[in-house]
């Protein structure tokens, strides 16, 4: 029963939202917004048609590979920057100012040097998302419990061994969440990357769809990608409470007592 | 074997400088239960701290087995009065026990024996892979006491261990090291803030002044070697040494080089 | 799923990298860090002035430190220039104010609510990770090059990060003290007032300061993406122009304006809070 009611309560807005939508648009003449129908039918044949492989997947490529160019980048220097304070104080507003650089206008740049293709854009995700996985890395990796950290030194836990059983353990909530973080912007650096020039992706697609008014395409893969957003997420999510089982466990044993 | 010779330590901050130990000496032979004590804030920590390498000291030395100790030397093992904190939280109860070990190069079978017997001794069999926050705050210092006794080393020094227990847990606690030293014979620095823990647990009391620190006193507890919470502490011999403790702590510091003042009659009070 | 929301969710004061904390702990001898940190600037253009001279990053792609310098002197006294500095802010503060109302009201609202919130949960968890660049073709379509479009898009960025942190917030509200304020016979604006609101405050100041970085984010993005004016858009036609010292020099202001909404940010979430005694300390382990 219990899980019957959590069940309804998660399901029952979105269905009901769905239903207006559909039954709102139902006999729509607007040519901006057509029948939630035609969007279905062209998202169901276009995107989880041919388009998967030609469009989605290529986009999902690239977000891949810089996205983990970005983490392998960023948790490194993280970690460096981290141990060592004066680093820290002499690279700290410098990367101040890297992250606030909104990341999509260095694509104008990127594009000079790498040109359209697929490096460009795997550059521009993953010189966009580093910023936040290397900042929470350095301070996860700063703020090392003391205690601990006394601790691995006395039994002589030092080197790799080290960075393996403390440092990196200790800063992976945070690490996470700059992950998270990153994630997001690797998906909006990802659509950014494909709008300026670009032969195949999800991004290219859609404004493609958009400029030759094909609107219930242009529609279609605007909801693409927010189940493609959804479903990251998710993912992310699941591998996130497995691996931070711990973290989220010790919180919990915290705040009840 | 272990040799704490003029030892001195000065925080030097932006605008003062703080004496937290001023000159401290004494040894601790092989084998050997002793305990530290001294009032809240009398640099036990930092002395602890300098023992252990982990701090440099300004001047004096400190040796073991004869050789000076200038970082965290293998054959020492700690125990934080922060379980919560000197815990893996990443890790069960056995990866904690077992990580120094590994470290050590320690054979497989021969960890797994040592960690067996170590989690066993501090009566934690049934809990090998629970994580240490999933314990009570007793329990997860008897993880950090399997832990230190598993790396067998030649000396263990405790930090205030039992300070963030509860009364009735600090009892079980305490008969727990004074079993655990006879099983194991390490040579053992018990550092406390409580007067009666000191005296119940060690075979010397060397007790510290207020800040800047100096050793008061170096006693020797003649009460038998089989103590027990209830006769032990009620014993009339037990009273006595806790007074004489106690007089020593509180001695006002004009007085400090005259002899020992005659007991105190507060004793009683003194929990 | 969980009980409460499952929202993932930047807490106030303990995650959120670079934070001030890192700056103001522990102070070493030697070189102070404000000395370090401006040697590193300094580092920074000086690489950027040898590098390119030197032909170890190619000339035509980088331009020297100096010749960014004197096009951003250059851009600087250029009245469009200004116009399009002020219309990127316009866009961008219009577009945060809209967010964090909307974030505001909704969060308290559907927060103080158990029912709303376990009906809403699952719908927030679906739209809050939608790109908000999926919406610039529909954007375009209806707003073509008008702010609209691009306040679409700040709005709906924003908007997100706003109401997770509110409704967090308003979840953290102590059960006591509510059911003081109900004993008392308090009515929902009285509640809201008295309870509600200076315990989500820390939350909403720490949302704010997201939303704002967030809304500069999107606010550039579309007039480079879109072209609606402002200095993303300048910086567009730059590039396409040629104009390669100016197209770094406009990169240049983006970043500076991203640091002073930054600094702006958490010196009022500072100010605002400093009385605040859940804040600060919460650091996670």
């Amino acid at each position: 029963m219990r899980v019957l009611r959590r069940i309804g309560f998660a399901v029952g807005l979105p269905v009901v939202l769905f239903a207006l939508w559909w039954v709102t648009s139902a006999s729509s003449t607007d040519f901006y917004f057509p029948p939630l129908s035609r969007i279905v039918d062209s998202l169901v044949e276009e995107w989880f048609g041919p388009r998967l492989a030609d469009d989605v997947l290529p986009s999902l490529l690239r977000l891949a590979a810089g996205f983990f160019i970005a983490a392998v980048v960023g948790i490194t220097l993280g970690v460096l920057i981290g141990t060592y304070k004066r680093l820290r104080d002499l690279l700290e507003p410098v990367l101040e100012f890297f992250r606030a650089i909104p990341p999509p206008v260095v694509v104008p740049i990127l594009m000079l040097i790498f040109g359209i293709e697929d490096t460009m854009k795997i550059v521009v995700i993953a010189f966009g998302c580093m910023w936040p996985i290397l900042l929470n890395t350095a301070e996860g990796v700063r703020a090392v419990d003391s205690v601990l950290s006394d601790t691995a030194r006395t039994y002589r836990i030092d080197g790799v061994a080290r960075l393996r059983n403390l440092i990196l353990p200790a800063a992976s909530p945070q690490i996470f969440a700059g992950l998270r973080q990153g994630l997001s912007v690797a998906i909006i650096l990802m659509v950014i990357s494909e709008l300026f020039a670009a032969s195949d992706g999800l991004g290219f697609a859609i404004v493609q769809a958009q400029r030759s008014f094909a609107i219930p395409e242009m529609w279609a893969g605007m909801l693409m990608l927010g189940l493609l957003g959804f479903l990251l997420s998710l993912l992310f999510r699941i591998v996130e409470s497995r691996w931070l089982a711990w973290y989220h466990g010790l919180r919990r044993a915290q705040r009840a007592s | 074997m272990l040799e704490v010779t003029g030892l001195k330590k000065v925080y030097e901050g932006k605008s003062r400088t703080v004496e937290a130990v001023r000159d401290l000496t004494f040894t601790l032979d092989t084998g050997e239960l002793v305990c530290l004590v001294g009032p809240s804030g009398c640099g036990k920590t930092t002395l602890l701290k300098c023992m252990s390498g982990l701090l440099e000291p300004t001047s004096g030395s400190v040796r073991l087995q004869g050789k000076e100790v200038d970082g965290p030397p293998p054959g020492m093992a700690i125990v934080f009065q922060e379980y919560g904190r000197s815990l893996f939280p990443w890790m069960s109860v056995r990866e904690n026990v077992e990580l120094p070990l590994k470290q050590k190069k320690v054979p497989s079978a021969r960890r797994k024996q040592l960690v067996d017997e170590s989690i066993a001794a501090v009566g934690l069999a049934d809990s090998h892979s629970a994580y240490p926050w999933q314990l009570s705050g007793g329990m997860q210092q008897r993880v950090a006491i399997a832990r230190a006794i598993a790396y067998e080393p030649q000396v263990l020094l405790m930090d205030e261990p039992f300070a963030a227990v509860d009364a009735q847990t600090r009892a079980d606690l305490e008969d727990l090291i004074r079993s655990l030293w006879k099983q194991f014979q390490v040579t053992t620095l018990f550092v406390t803030h409580d007067i009666d823990e000191a005296v119940y647990l060690g075979q010397r009391v060397l007790i510290l002044s207020k800040s800047p620190t100096v050793i008061r006193q170096d006693l020797a507890i003649d009460l038998p070697d089989e103590r027990d919470q209830l006769h032990t502490r009620s014993s009339a011999r037990f009273a006595e040494l806790r007074a004489q403790v106690y007089s020593q702590i509180h001695r006002p510091r004009e007085e400090q080089d005259a002899p020992v003042a005659a007991v105190a009659p507060a004793v009683a009070g003194q929990p | 799923m969980s009980d409460t929301a499952p929202v993932t969710v930047v807490e106030p004061a303990a995650a959120d990298a670079g934070a001030p904390a890192a700056a103001t702990r522990g102070r070493s001898r030697g070189a102070s860090p404000v000395l370090l940190g401006a040697l590193g600037l300094i580092a920074l253009v000086a690489l950027f002035e040898i590098l390119p001279r030197i032909g170890v990053l190619p000339a035509q792609f980088f331009p020297t430190s100096t010749e960014i310098g004197s096009a951003l002197v250059d851009e600087l006294g250029r009245s469009a220039f200004w116009t399009a500095l002020l219309d990127t802010l316009q866009g961008w503060a219009l577009g945060l104010a809209i967010a964090a109302v909307a974030g505001i009201v909704l969060g308290i609202v559907i927060g103080s609510s158990p029912l709303l919130r376990e009906l809403t949960a699952s719908t927030i968890e679906f739209l809050r990770p939608i790109p908000s660049v999926a919406l610039i073709p529909l954007a375009v379509l209806l707003f073509g090059t008008s702010i609209e479009s691009k306040l679409l898009l700040v709005v709906y960025a924003a908007f997100w990060q706003m109401l997770i942190q509110v409704l967090y917030g308003v979840q953290d509200v102590d059960p006591v003290a509510q059911d003081t304020a109900r004993a008392y016979r308090f009515d929902f604006w009285a509640r809201v007032r008295y309870v509600t609101w200076p315990t989500a405050l820390p939350y909403v100041m720490t949302g704010l300061r997201l939303s704002a970085a967030v809304a500069l984010i999107l606010a550039v993005t579309a007039e480079l993406v879109i072209g609606n004016p402002g200095v993303g858009n300048r910086l567009a036609v730059a590039q396409s122009s040629g104009a390669i010292a100016t197209t770094y020099a406009l990169v240049v202001v983006t970043g500076l304006v991203g640091v002073v909404v930054n600094l702006l940010f958490r010196f009022i979430e500072r100010r605002a809070l400093s009385w605040h005694p859940s804040q600060r300390g919460e650091v996670a382990l």
